[in-house]
């Protein structure tokens, strides 16, 4: 049976608003693969230990020695609106 | 550090009749070090063709012809000069889209990053400048690497170069069908489920996604990180293994990147030996005495699995007799053909559309009109800024699989989704680890059909199936290549894959190489 997923919520998680037609499409999607995805209640995974990475991966350390960065003018480059060094962005604080 | 290339064997100078255009990087190599063809030229060659067949191909997102020929002079000066760098110096190397190249465009072809200029070259675009190479051209693909068929680009659909009407897979494949075209010599692309290998078959070229943790991710858009990897898209295994050679080992920059000795791969595939040792300018001299062997004597004795599960039904017929051809000359080299089992490969779809949607949700939550890419103009506050700016730059597929991602790992799902998609990946890697107990690599088609018509997949889950073949490889981390075994009656390639042990890239090329010098599926080129 194709689960019902609540697109609402979803998507406020997801910050993305999706149109009324995106929510019925991509719920309907979804729940077909989901359904698919069901099969691996199948599968007996007692004492299997998830696996995250391919390679057995430990922390990687490095000395704490400071580096240049990128200059302040590379990283504005990109950024749709600065000013003053800064990226600015609406009002977060009345 | 300099160094002359390395003589090239006969077998690789053989067809040097062709188009420029056309020569693999060991033809031209050759010509290069004797003074017969300038990298300018060969620059001017690729740039000419790109002209005539990009209107009908739209492989490329951006080029900039200027600098290509820009860094082509200065691969003629330090030729001048004696200063090579190496097999790759002054061949033009396409990248795909997702592959920061310093100065350049970086579109992901997504709305999202339609005006973004890379601020730092990825270590692989760094190694391949310190090799010399003209980097040449920004690839598509489908947004964000999500897809099999290059119709998710937000720039253009890429048409297969073996029949116009069809897709090249995907996600690479503007990166496949630029090298199947003739618009670049080689090219890279990324891996996450099949994206290198699927449209490599697709194509008729070779593509290679090596070991995960071999080729440093730093600079690579991120899409799913315990899967993806970069990789080469190349006219022979032989290219194969010189553009290996110039992007693997370790960098600290990317902390998944693993240490481990880099042999000398191209020497390997002569039969020169699996000399385990740092990559060196001296080694890469390790082919010149190398003999040119018979196929037989490449391979004979190895062990090869053919998993059972690979080909079941839903395989096209054309493609199973090219695969099933392929496995018989293996024997006929005196091979050890074993039938195995991956009994847990049916699950590994949905273990894959659990996790790479999950890793993507997370790794895309870094677009939000704030620092760069797309913003929305008249947001109310800056939540209504991400909301408005995400639906703005992201296409249909990726909000579905952002969407599905942030699904499964939200709060009362993330146990029977997310972490159980985690337990079944160890099953699944476990599956493989098993069979390496009784065979040295496996063979299966890449993918189950040949090219299909652009837009004939409109449902999400038809598409997906086209990766079935190829994401147990990424699961597991292992390395994989599709190289071209036939062609359909109807003249689409075929492509076959070989599945290796974990950083066995050395012998599983020499398998690959070992057929590949006895068929010229590979010298074909399409009617463009």
């Amino acid at each position: 049976m194709a689960e019902e997923i609540d697109i609402d919520r979803v998507a406020q998680l997801a910050r993305i608003a999706l149109t009324p037609e995106e929510k019925q499409k991509f719920s309907r999607q979804l729940g077909d693969v989901l359904h698919h995805i069901h099969q691996l209640e199948q599968v007996d995974v007692s004492g299997i230990e998830p696996m995250s990475h391919a390679q057995p991966l430990a922390n990687v350390w490095q000395e704490d020695v400071a580096r240049a960065g990128l200059p302040v003018a590379e990283v504005l480059r990109n950024a749709p609106a600065h000013r003053s060094n800064m990226i600015s962005v609406p009002k977060i604080i009345d | 550090m300099s160094t002359a290339a390395p003589p090239v064997p006969p077998s690789a100078q053989a067809a040097s009749s062709a188009p420029l255009h056309y020569q693999t990087i060991g033809e031209l190599g050759a010509r290069l070090a004797c003074g017969e063809l300038s990298a300018v030229e060969l620059t001017r060659a690729v740039i000419e063709r790109t002209r005539a067949v990009e209107p009908q191909v739209r492989a490329f997102n951006s080029r900039d012809e200027e600098d290509a020929l820009a860094q082509a002079a200065r691969s003629d000066a330090r030729r001048a000069a004696g200063q090579v760098l190496g097999p790759l110096d002054g061949i033009p190397i396409g990248l795909k889209d997702v592959i920061a190249v310093r100065d350049q465009p970086l579109t992901a072809s997504s709305r999202m990053l339609a005006n973004f200029v890379s601020p730092y070259d990825a270590t692989v675009a760094e190694r391949l400048k310190n090799a010399g190479a003209v980097l040449w051209g920004r690839l598509n693909l489908d947004e964000f690497a999500m897809g099999s068929s290059t119709e998710n680009s937000a720039t253009q659909t890429t048409h297969n170069p073996w029949d116009l009407t069809r897709v090249p897979g995907g996600s690479s494949g503007g990166s496949a069908a630029a090298v199947a075209a003739g618009e670049a010599i080689a090219a890279l692309g990324s891996d996450t489920g099949g994206s290198i290998r699927q449209p490599a078959a697709l194509c008729g070229v070779v593509g290679l996604k090596p070991s995960y943790g071999l080729v440093s991710r730093y600079g690579l858009i991120a899409f799913a990180s315990s899967l993806d990897q970069i990789g080469p898209f190349t006219r022979s295994v032989e290219d194969a293994a010189l553009l290996l050679q110039a992007i693997a080992g370790h960098d600290e920059r990317d902390s998944t990147s693993f240490k481990t000795a880099i042999p000398d791969y191209r020497a390997a595939l002569f039969g020169a030996g699996e000399t385990l040792g740092q990559r060196s300018p001296a080694s890469s001299g390790g082919a010149a005495n190398a003999a040119l062997a018979p196929a037989g004597a490449l391979c004979a004795g190895r062990r090869l699995g053919v998993p059972k599960e690979y080909f079941g039904e839903g395989i096209d017929p054309e493609v199973a007799a090219a695969v099933e051809a392929a496995i018989a000359f293996y024997r006929e080299q005196g091979c050890e053909i074993v039938e195995v089992s991956l009994p847990h490969t049916r699950y590994c779809l949905d273990v894959y559309y659990v996790l790479a949607t999950a890793e993507a949700s997370s790794n895309l939550a870094r677009y939000d009109g704030i620092r760069y890419g797309h913003r929305a103009q008249g947001a109310r506050d800056i939540i209504d800024l991400y909301f408005k700016s995400r639906a703005e730059g992201f296409g249909e597929e990726v909000k579905r699989r952002i969407i599905l991602g942030t699904y499964v790992l939200s709060s009362g799902y993330y146990d029977a989704y997310y972490l159980r998609a985690q337990k079944v990946r160890r099953l699944v890697t476990q599956d493989f680890l098993k069979a390496y107990e009784q065979v040295d690599a496996l063979i299966t088609p890449t993918v189950p059909a040949p090219a299909f018509e652009i837009g004939a997949k409109a449902d999400p889950l038809a598409l997906y199936l086209c990766d079935i073949y190829t994401i147990g490889a990424n699961l597991a981390g292992l390395p994989a290549i599709s190289l071209p075994c036939g062609f359909t009656s109807s003249g689409l390639p075929i492509g076959l894959q070989l599945i290796g042990q974990a950083f066995a890239e050395a012998d599983l090329l020499k398998i690959a190489h070992a057929y590949e010098s006895a068929h010229d599926w590979c010298r074909r080129r399409p009617a463009l």
